[in-house]
């Protein structure tokens, strides 16, 4: 298919969403990424049962957190599309990458730099 | 095991907001399992507090470390080496961990940073509810193996009381009745003789009313 996506999306292969984890989340902000995103298959159709559902739970949490530290929990999103929608998987790509660059960069990045300058 | 809940983070903000070094103190024993105060919660709030510092442009620092226990002298001892760099301690444990931690290291504050609620059990991932009260006599032989002190609102010895009605207790419809349940179970045990025994009045001083408790055991002692 070939098909392009923002080159700006590292991409952290997890066995299952039910991986991800609200620290993994906090730590790619606090290591300086504008946003982050959880990709998992369609609800229902987690091959552990429930992995995606878990995923947006955490992944709720975590925006819940980093609204109340100043981050914006705006940056954090879940998307759930079959292993068979790569098309969806890259119009999902270019969606959280014009939505994070509305939102600006992450604001620990430039409080780290004043830090660091300081 | 002893269940706690998390605090709010704007709590722990307000506790902590005139430290500069601060370490945040996680026990892997009963608050890890109700997912509350474990090494996982300690890394989620030292992230989440780091963060919110750099945000709002203060220079603190914050460590993590997660302990076997904070309930004993041993386990608390691992940290002596490195107490004294910090200005503030905030303790993931029960209560006894902080307390227990507080009086190790007299000169640094310890703060909480979890509401210790009860002694009860999982019922599945996410709901715990209250098994004992550690009232000291303990009377579950009698009572079917279900504790009409913690589980009745009243903590009444011979139920049920009026307010039973359909099995549910008059303060929450969804709260069994404690004595409903052990009537049940008595039932089930083919001991209903047993519901037929009034209890006498039952000494309190073991429990809270006497005082803060001791337990001293020479047999064990060195």
């Amino acid at each position: 298919m070939r098909l392009k996506y923002p080159t700006s999306i590292k991409i952290v292969r997890v066995p299952c969403t039910g991986k991800v984890d609200i620290l993994h989340i906090l730590r790619a902000f606090e290591k300086g990424a504008d946003g982050v995103y959880a990709v998992g298959r369609m609800e229902g159709d987690c091959h552990y049962n429930s992995g995606n559902f878990r995923a947006r739970k955490r992944v709720e949490q975590a925006a819940e957190l980093l609204d109340k530290v100043g981050v914006g929990g705006e940056r954090v999103r879940m998307y759930n599309l079959s292993s068979g929608e790569g098309p969806k998987f890259a119009e999902y790509a270019v969606e959280m990458y014009e939505l994070i660059k509305q939102l600006g960069p992450n604001p620990i990045k430039k409080s780290k730099a004043k830090k660091e300058a300081a | 095991m002893i269940v706690a809940d998390k605090k709010p983070i704007e709590e722990i903000i307000e506790e902590i907001k005139d430290f500069k070094k601060i370490l945040i103190l996680g026990c892997n024993e009963c608050v890890t399992v109700c997912e509350a105060g474990g090494k996982k919660e300690v890394g989620i709030l030292a992230s989440a507090l780091r963060m919110y510092f750099l945000n709002e442009g203060k220079d603190v620092d914050i460590d993590e470390r997660t302990l076997e226990r904070q309930c004993d002298h041993e386990y608390l001892e691992e940290i002596r080496d490195i107490i004294d760099g910090y200005d503030a301690v905030v303790s993931l444990a029960c209560g006894v961990g902080v307390q227990f931690t507080a009086e190790k290291y007299f000169e640094i504050p310890v703060l909480p940073g979890v509401n210790t609620c009860f002694l009860g059990a999982t019922e599945k991932r996410g709901v715990w509810t209250e098994r004992c009260q550690a009232c000291g006599q303990c009377i579950l032989a009698f009572t079917g193996g279900i504790c009409p002190v913690s589980r009745c609102a009243k903590r009444i010895l011979n139920g049920p009381c009026g307010g039973s009605s359909k099995g549910k207790c008059e303060i929450n419809k969804e709260l069994d009745c404690a004595w409903q349940l052990i009537v049940d179970r008595l039932k089930a045990l083919n001991r209903l003789e047993d519901y037929e025994k009034l209890f006498s009045i039952k000494d309190w001083s073991h429990d809270r009313a006497g005082g803060p408790r001791k337990v001293e055991r020479e047999d064990v002692q060195l």
